[in-house]
């Protein structure tokens, strides 16, 4: 066990390394820099601003500070927001961004593994057939056309939720959350129908019945936990899905998250946001899917660590 | 030895049918499929208005009728979707549109295709330390946050539609190539390969014979699924204002602007995300029918 989180976290390294690098690189072949899009400014200027964002050493040099600065934990300063570091923009961003991704992760848990094994127990009944078509509507319809018809219908048209972001009022975080968690609960509810169905056609189940167990105790006891696994390994996707959503939310709904960051640096070149925003990102995603595989030997003994 | 590859091709032949049997089971499977046939008729029909476009309507794609701004839909102008901000023709607009998803669609696809079926072939068929090492590298890739590499891309290149036809085909091969690796894998185990290696049939044959045949089945499945991913994908970035530029267009760059406006015109946000979606439907129910189809045991 020991040995399988330390070799996991071992091949964490080259993919961060990778994500860093690509980042740093796509940004650096971009034509023109940060500064030349605007006005002309006199040479001297340019050189010095130049000097100050240490644009003027050699890629390579640039590279290796970069890394270095990573390790520290500093991303380096926003070009868009002088008077900002990336580090203190993501902080100001991330709190909002990360309180709607998880409720809305926790949310499309919840809902999706309940309405999951609600259609698995009525199998071919009209409560599954209603569950998974309304998930097949979960999964086909983007969350840039749920979002804004939500806006239209509950926000325009009936007026019972506040349209935009409103920090003092907790309602205006309940759309966004909603948008934001239905594709997710689609594509849980559908996973975990499917082994839901599977785990209890297998024989263990049928033995713990057989013994005369309530059909409740062989749900709860002997079927979740087994059926519970694949929507684990689920997350560590989810958590990539929600932070992908949440650009888009963050842009309908007007919130301060970092999709938002992330979006306004990529309009207006601001590199150092776009790659800030990216690795952490991207040391997300590793992140969770290491905490995915470590749990699954919990609830699934079969997987072995070797 | 050199005889039996001379009796083979009346032998040759009888294949042939038999694979055609395959795929004309499939195809009376999957009209029994009223969803998948359903959908195919109107992805069809979808598909010929896009490419109809110019001869639909009387306006341009970036006409400006200067008597109509953002008017509702009407039969008497020849607005049938009404017009947005701009005074531009909408219908036209949401076909020309659709043009460039569908077409984003299908050749990211095809990216993807050729990527993911000679990387997941060649892990699969050599084995060993090779595919240890292709697989890794697939593993990594699956970590990166790859949204927002596309955004990037457009950041640095510009707003390029052919690149980022070719950027969403760069990184949808990674689940073709698992599948592809998967069944080559099961493949080269399967006896009839073994029989065939062992009657002295060639490699290419083997390849051409039983393997393409076999490999077909998923491969046409994650096709069918991966366009409306990657539609989705396209929309996405256009939606963002990273995309497909004006006057160009694109579902996700109509429905950005519909946003913008949808509390005075409805109908600028309703009709190109109809579209978009009844496109998304029909492509999963077709790939969903295909599964069936194709691979009965699976149900």
């Amino acid at each position: 066990m020991f040995y399988f989180t330390l070799k996991r976290l071992f091949w964490a390294v080259p993919t961060l390394l990778l994500i860093i690098t690509i980042a740093f690189f796509l940004m650096r072949i971009a034509p023109g820099g940060p500064f030349s899009k605007e006005r002309p400014v006199a040479p001297e200027i340019l050189a010095n601003i130049n000097k100050v964002y240490h644009l003027d050493e050699s890629l390579p040099e640039q590279y290796v500070r970069y890394l270095g600065n990573i390790l520290q934990g500093d991303l380096g300063p926003s070009y868009k927001y002088k008077d900002f570091t990336v580090n203190e923009l993501i902080g100001l961003g991330f709190p909002v961004s990360a309180q709607i991704g998880g409720i809305a992760i926790l949310l499309a848990l919840l809902i999706g593994v309940s309405l999951g094994i609600l259609a698995a127990l009525r199998q071919n009944t009209p409560t599954d057939y209603t569950v998974m078509t309304v998930a097949m509507f979960g999964i086909t319809i983007p969350t840039f056309v749920t979002a804004p018809f939500m806006t239209l219908v509950f926000g325009v048209l009936l007026k019972w939720l506040p349209i935009g972001w409103d920090d003092d009022n907790w309602t205006s975080l309940i759309m966004p959350i909603i948008a934001l968690s239905l594709p997710q609960i689609a594509i849980i509810a559908r996973l975990m129908r499917g082994s839901m169905i599977e785990v209890l056609r297998s024989n263990y189940v049928r033995t713990a019945r057989a013994k005369g167990l309530s059909e409740r105790l062989a749900i709860l006891r002997h079927s979740l936990k087994p059926a519970m696994v694949p929507v684990l390994s689920y997350i560590g996707p989810a958590v990539a899905g929600i932070i992908t959503g949440s650009i888009i939310i963050e842009q309908t709904f007007n919130i301060p998250g970092i999709g938002r960051h992330f979006v306004q640096g990529a309009l207006n070149r601001d590199y150092p946001m776009v790659m800030g925003v990216t690795i952490l990102y991207g040391a997300l995603i590793v992140f969770f899917n290491l905490v995915v595989d470590i749990i699954y030997g919990f609830l699934d003994p079969k997987v072995r660590y070797d | 030895m050199k005889t039996e590859p001379v009796s083979l091709p009346p032998s040759s032949s009888k294949i042939v049918v038999k694979s055609r049997g395959l795929w004309g089971n499939a195809w009376r499977r999957l009209r029994r499929n009223y969803a998948s046939l359903f959908s195919l008729i109107l992805l069809a029909i979808i598909v010929l208005l896009c490419l109809l476009a110019p001869y639909l309507s009387s306006y341009e794609f970036d006409d400006v009728d200067y008597d109509n701004f953002s008017s509702p839909p009407s039969f008497e102008n020849g607005h049938y979707f009404g017009t947005e901000r701009n005074g531009r023709d909408l219908f036209v607009r949401t076909l020309y549109g659709g043009r460039v998803s569908l077409s984003v669609g299908l050749v990211a696809t095809l990216v993807s295709l050729v990527i993911g079926v000679l990387w997941g072939a060649i892990a699969g068929f050599v084995g060993g330390r090779l595919d240890n090492l292709m697989m890794r590298f697939v593993d990594i890739l699956y970590a990166m946050p790859f949204m927002f590499f596309i955004i990037m891309l457009t950041v640095a290149f510009g707003r390029d539609i052919l690149l980022i036809y070719v950027a969403i085909g760069a990184i949808t091969w990674l689940d073709m190539a698992r599948i592809v690796r998967g069944q080559a894998i099961s493949l080269r185990r399967k006896e009839f390969v073994e029989a065939a290696v062992a009657g002295g049939v060639s490699t290419f044959n083997i390849i051409r014979r039983h393997v393409i045949p076999n490999l077909l089945g998923p491969v046409a499945i994650y096709c069918t699924l991966t366009i409306p991913s990657v539609i989705l994908v396209e929309s996405f970035v256009s939606f963002l204002g990273l995309g497909v530029q004006e006057p160009n267009t694109s579902w996700g760059l109509l429905i950005s602007e519909g946003v913008q406006t949808m509390d005075s015109s409805w109908w600028a946000l309703v009709f190109p995300s109809l579209f978009l979606m009844a496109t998304l439907f029909c492509f999963n129910f077709i790939g969903d029918g295909l599964r069936d189809a194709l691979d009965p045991k699976d149900r």
